[in-house]
């Protein structure tokens, strides 16, 4: 039987990258999914190219209301809600020095806030209906420092300990939700496609990060959507507020 | 008394009460001159006064911006230089789970939390590395306070537990870039566990000081709460040259709180 097989899924990020990739498997293992994103556009071809079994919903995971629209049309169309994946995130360089606080302030919104709201909106939905799974995209910047990411750093770190708090929380409470955190090294994503292309000792921007990890290459959005699914899927029942790291090496 | 910091300038924010009031005293003490930041003006100018000469008030409310830079203009005006900045000024946001937190209460906690620690080490690296003493064993020292709460996970305020986070690993990042400019400033978190201070204040409204501190110290393996003494002999080695080669860790002060997975064991010992 398919790992996710009836399961309904809530995928943030969902147009690109890892929640592409999760998107795509997803349905590969039998369930629903429902692509959130604010990229309307390609969050639509998605679920257009994924077939009956999926949707796309518009969400800014900054907004609290955008939350509730996004989970009403999940229950709407599916029935009801599963597991949640926080995929949706910002990285922006810029040293201690020279961030602003408004930079700072935006990056921690979306990374931090917006997950923040999703583990609400998500724990509110499956408390009565038999509970699901969380998983939320840290980074190993949120086990490790890293010099020009201050605000990115700060978002990840925070949701390295709300994943936490969310996973004991529902634990005492006995809504049978799991929520986890997953630290992926540096994937070939959009999200680092602009640092790809500059230089640093002679060497590519994807030659230096490449260095960093141990097996001498960046991973695989579809390297951290297998991660995800597990943690959606039963397959990992006993494991809540832990994390879960996909890194190449770079944190050994 | 140690005269290990005299010459150096030191910014302790939250210092009107807590460990911000502890630490204050504690670094004159060995010599520092003191500027107690905090937004609690009488408190504050108490401190200041208690401790003598050596410490002055300032008003601070270090979620705002134009604040911070009026504070690092009047201690350079007075003393030229800035040596230490304690990132100490918290609040819990009360209780809140991730079922009930608000966007107000987040934004409430992290603009004190995490913007003001944010602030704090970006207008002190400024100041610091064009005044403190540049030399192997020398050069500035910024201490953030996080928490146990940042380290392991809690049913505890949600959004305090989200903040505690972010300055843990904000404090890793700030030392990276310190360290690779090679402006001689070093940037660690210290992580207290339960400390009697005014934060547990609607605690000890609940059911007591007493009752409230033997609740909590009975959840630590060392069997009682910190005081804000224990804190400020952290701070006073992270804001000191004897911790010259300690930069991005993380100091636990918690009597043994995240040291272990249980209080009490099935397996008896031998």
């Amino acid at each position: 039987m398919p790992r996710l097989d009836g399961k309904t899924l809530l995928l943030t990020g969902g147009a690109s990258g890892i929640g592409a990739a999760t998107a795509r498997i997803a349905i590969d293992e039998g369930a629903n999914v429902v692509v959130a994103d604010l990229q309307v556009e390609a969050g639509e071809k998605l679920a257009a190219e994924l077939g009956a079994k999926a949707l796309f919903v518009r969400l800014d995971v900054t907004d609290e209301a955008s939350w509730i629209d996004a989970v009403a049309k999940t229950i709407a169309r599916f029935g009801k809600l599963d597991g949640l994946l926080n995929g949706a995130g910002v990285g922006v360089a810029a040293s201690i020095e020279a961030c602003t606080l408004a930079e700072f302030q935006r990056v921690y919104r979306i990374n931090g806030l917006g997950v923040a709201l999703g583990c609400k909106h998500a724990v509110l939905a499956m408390k009565s209906t038999g509970g699901g799974s969380i998983v939320n995209i840290s980074s190993i910047l949120g086990l490790r420092g890293q010099p020009t990411t201050p605000a990115y750093s700060a978002s990840k770190g925070a949701v390295r300990l709300l994943t936490k708090h969310v996973a004991i929380h529902c634990g005492q409470h006995g809504y049978g939700i799991r929520c986890n955190s997953v630290h992926p090294g540096y994937i070939d994503t959009p999200m680092i496609a602009p640092r790809l292309a500059t230089t640093i000792d002679n060497m590519t921007g994807r030659q230096f990060l490449e260095s960093l990890h141990p097996m001498g290459r960046l991973g695989r959005a579809e390297e951290i959507a297998k991660m995800v699914v597990f943690l959606l899927s039963d397959d990992s029942s006993f494991s809540t507020g832990a994390e879960f790291v996909a890194d190449g090496g770079v944190t050994a | 008394m140690s005269e290990d910091l005299v010459g150096k300038v030191a910014i302790v924010t939250g210092g009107a009460s807590g460990i911000g009031d502890a630490t204050c005293r504690l670094l004159a003490r060995h010599g520092a001159s003191v500027v107690v930041a905090d937004i609690q003006d009488d408190l504050g100018a108490r401190v200041a006064r208690e401790i003598g000469p050596l410490a002055w008030f300032h008003k601070l409310d270090v979620a705002v911006e134009a604040e911070w830079e009026a504070l690092l203009a009047a201690v350079l005006a007075r003393h030229g230089r800035l040596d230490i900045l304690v990132n100490n000024a918290g609040i819990s946001g009360g209780t809140n789970s991730v079922e009930d937190f608000t966007v107000e209460l987040w934004d409430r906690t992290h603009a004190i939390n995490l913007d003001g620690v944010f602030l704090g080490c970006k207008h002190a690296i400024g100041a610091m590395k064009t005044t403190s003493v540049r030399k192997p064993e020398g050069g500035g020292a910024i201490v953030n306070i996080s928490s146990i709460a940042g380290l392991i996970g809690s049913a505890g305020p949600f959004a305090y537990t989200a903040s505690k986070g972010a300055v843990r690993l904000l404090t890793k990042s700030v030392a990276a870039w310190c360290a690779q400019e090679r402006n001689g400033i070093r940037c660690n978190s210290v992580h207290p566990g339960g400390i009697d201070t005014p934060i547990f204040n609607p605690l000890w409204q609940m059911v007591g000081h007493e009752a409230g501190k033997n609740f909590i110290g009975s959840r630590h393996p060392i069997g009682h709460m910190g005081e804000p003494g224990d804190i400020a002999e952290a701070v006073l080695y992270l804001a000191s040259d004897r911790s010259k080669f300690v930069t991005g860790s993380e100091l636990v002060a918690d009597g043994g709180i995240t040291s272990g997975v249980q209080r009490r064991t099935l397996f008896a010992a031998p």
